[in-house]
């Protein structure tokens, strides 16, 4: 743990779906520029502990401190005003708009908080994801699934987010896109963005994390360095499968 | 019917074509964008005539004490929640649009004499009335239930509409109200004559359609309408919020009927519950576009002009059934070619 403060820190969160509690008491924490991953069995609540962090779900007991401070009722535009971003399972795209459309629209808040570089940021969007620059004038519901998952990606880096939210990127991908992404993700380490990475396949995410939790049922189960997960017994026998640690 | 004839029921057909198609479109949009099948839209285009009408009659319009007392509601709101969520920053803003605003605008048409300035000054008085009563609408009757079903949404549009009629009866009386022209004279064209009012009112909704059409495609807060249109999880994830986005298409919705209302105004008399009719035939244009697709829509309600204009010929006790009952076979042709496509969340 270093002695700065961390970029996120959950205590003690729950969250109901109607009656159903979805989420018991949970907590976890996010260091400036690590990448921290949530494994788990579908229906542990991946998705709704995303959810809850960004605000668009409203959470029923704990708190939730972002950049060091306590953020009480949460709200999706302030978070993303503040430099939270999150791609959701879905990618939510605009599909029937224009790869650079929505990529512009990733830096919708910046611009209506007075920047003005987002033809700048697009371009390193276009560093990074060659293929969407190829693709600019294409409309994003014509993309295939990888470069769908590419374009959310950068509409949500469009945004500068210090701290980025991944809901499953490898869902549904083809395992050589699943490497490219991942690769990139844990490129946008160095440049200093945080990450939260929520994914079914934890041998991708451990191999890029710095730090793991398990999520089983609502509850975080097993926590630990991502070193200490991929050779934590238990892991390995539910999520990893034969061969462990490569 | 001879060719003269023809002539001018197209041209008659045209130009109630045009008024029908940009609300048409104004209804398309708020459809898209909130989900409200929006019935008052017509009482904006009632609201801008007779607003005119009474500055060009030397009267205080009475839309101007709904604008002062709908922005007295909307601050008190605005303000007990600045209050409660500790975000007083927003202060300002509350009070500038919502008290301020209006408090100046009375004042200003109270000192100046409205009836002695020039036509385009009186046109732009009365849309500085009328416009911003949208997003307050938007605000009092629609924001607190913006997760609400079509169906809610649809009785609270009845709901508005009704306050918003007998409002206009309150205000303006049952007397209609007809405006000058915007220019003296008529063209000839090959010993053909095309009324003025009809080249402005055909002009105007060219430009003002291409107007939009840019805004959509050119400028980050269009474009925003439209990614909230086509995925409104996204579109909150980018920190488009969706009051934002409902304000924004009221504003755009409430200053296309009352401009479609001032262009009116010369041609047609206008009562206080004129606009619902002409809302509604902009409404058969949208359901020709599906609610979706604008420029059906306005083809459509182009299509309702001609027909309500022909069908004035030869049948003119039966020219709104005519017009109505176009919408069964459109609904029936739509729900036999379109998938239902559920939304992606």
């Amino acid at each position: 743990m270093s002695a700065a403060q961390p970029i996120l820190e959950v205590r003690d969160l729950c969250v109901s779906h109607g009656k159903v509690e979805a989420l018991h008491h949970v907590s976890l924490k996010v260091e400036a520029g690590q990448i921290v991953t949530v494994i788990g069995p579908n229906g542990a609540g991946k998705t709704t502990l995303l959810s809850a962090i960004m605000g668009v779900l409203p959470h029923s007991r704990g708190e939730i401190a972002y950049l060091g401070h306590a953020q009480g009722e949460i709200e999706v535009e302030r978070m993303v005003a503040q430099g939270m971003t999150l791609v959701p399972e879905s990618r939510a795209l605009f599909g029937e708009m224009s790869v650079e459309d929505n990529l512009l629209l990733g830096a919708f808040m910046r611009h209506r908080l007075g920047h003005r570089d987002e033809h700048a940021t697009m371009e390193r969007v276009f560093g990074i994801f060659p293929r969407m620059k190829e693709r600019r004038a294409q409309m994003a519901g014509t993309l295939s699934g990888g470069e769908r998952q590419m374009l959310a990606v950068g509409r949500a880096l469009m945004a500068k987010p210090r701290l980025l939210l991944l809901d499953e990127p490898s869902l549904g991908l083809a395992p050589l896109i699943v490497r490219e992404i991942f690769r990139i993700v844990a490129d946008l380490k160095k440049s200093g963005v945080a990450v939260l990475l929520v994914e079914q396949n934890a041998r991708a995410a451990l191999q890029i994390a710095d730090y793991g939790y398990v999520l089983e049922t609502g509850e975080v189960a097993i926590e630990g360095s991502s070193d200490q997960l991929q050779d934590d017994p238990k892991v390995i026998e539910s999520y990893l499968g034969l061969g462990g640690k490569h | 019917m001879d060719f003269q004839i023809a002539l001018l029921l197209g041209q008659d057909g045209i130009t109630n074509g045009a008024i029908y198609a940009l609300l048409a479109l104004a209804l398309v949009l708020v459809f898209a964008v909130t989900r409200v099948i929006f019935i008052p839209q017509g009482e904006y285009v009632a609201f801008g005539a007779l607003t005119l009408a009474a500055l060009q009659a030397g009267k205080l319009p009475g839309t101007l004490w709904l604008l002062l007392g709908m922005g007295i509601a909307v601050a008190a709101i605005d303000l007990a929640l600045a209050v409660k969520r500790g975000t007083a920053r927003r202060i300002p803003g509350i009070v500038g649009w919502n008290i301020v605003y209006p408090a100046a605008l009375t004042a200003l048409l109270w000192l100046i004499k409205p009836a002695e300035l020039p036509l385009a000054a009186q046109v732009l008085l009365a849309l500085a009335v009328v416009v911003p009563l949208g997003p307050m609408v938007y605000r009092l009757a629609y924001q607190p239930l913006a997760e609400a079903s079509v169906l809610v949404l649809l009785i609270v549009s009845v709901a508005v509409h009704l306050t918003l009629v007998g409002l206009g009866l309150l205000f303006f009386g049952a007397e209609g109200s007809r405006t000058p022209a915007f220019s003296e004279g008529n063209l000839e064209i090959a010993g053909f004559t095309i009324g003025g009012q009809t080249i402005w009112v055909v002009i105007a909704s060219l430009v003002l359609i291409v107007t939009l059409y840019q805004l959509f495609e050119r400028t980050l807060y269009g474009k925003a309408l439209r990614a909230t249109a086509i995925n409104r999880v996204g579109a909150r994830l980018m920190g488009i919020s969706t009051t934002m986005a409902g304000k924004l298409s009221f504003l755009l919705a409430a200053a296309i009927g009352a401009f479609s209302g001032i262009l009116i105004a010369p041609i047609t008399t206008i009562y206080y519950d004129t606009g619902f009719l002409i809302g509604l035939k902009g409404f058969v244009g949208a359901i020709i576009g599906g609610l979706a697709s604008y420029p059906v829509a306005a083809a459509g309600a182009v299509l309702v002009g001609l027909l309500e204009a022909f069908s004035s010929f030869y049948a003119s006790a039966f020219k709104e059934v005519i017009v109505f009952t176009l919408i069964i076979p459109v609904l029936l042709w739509r729900s036999l070619t379109t998938r239902h496509v559920e939304e992606e969340e």
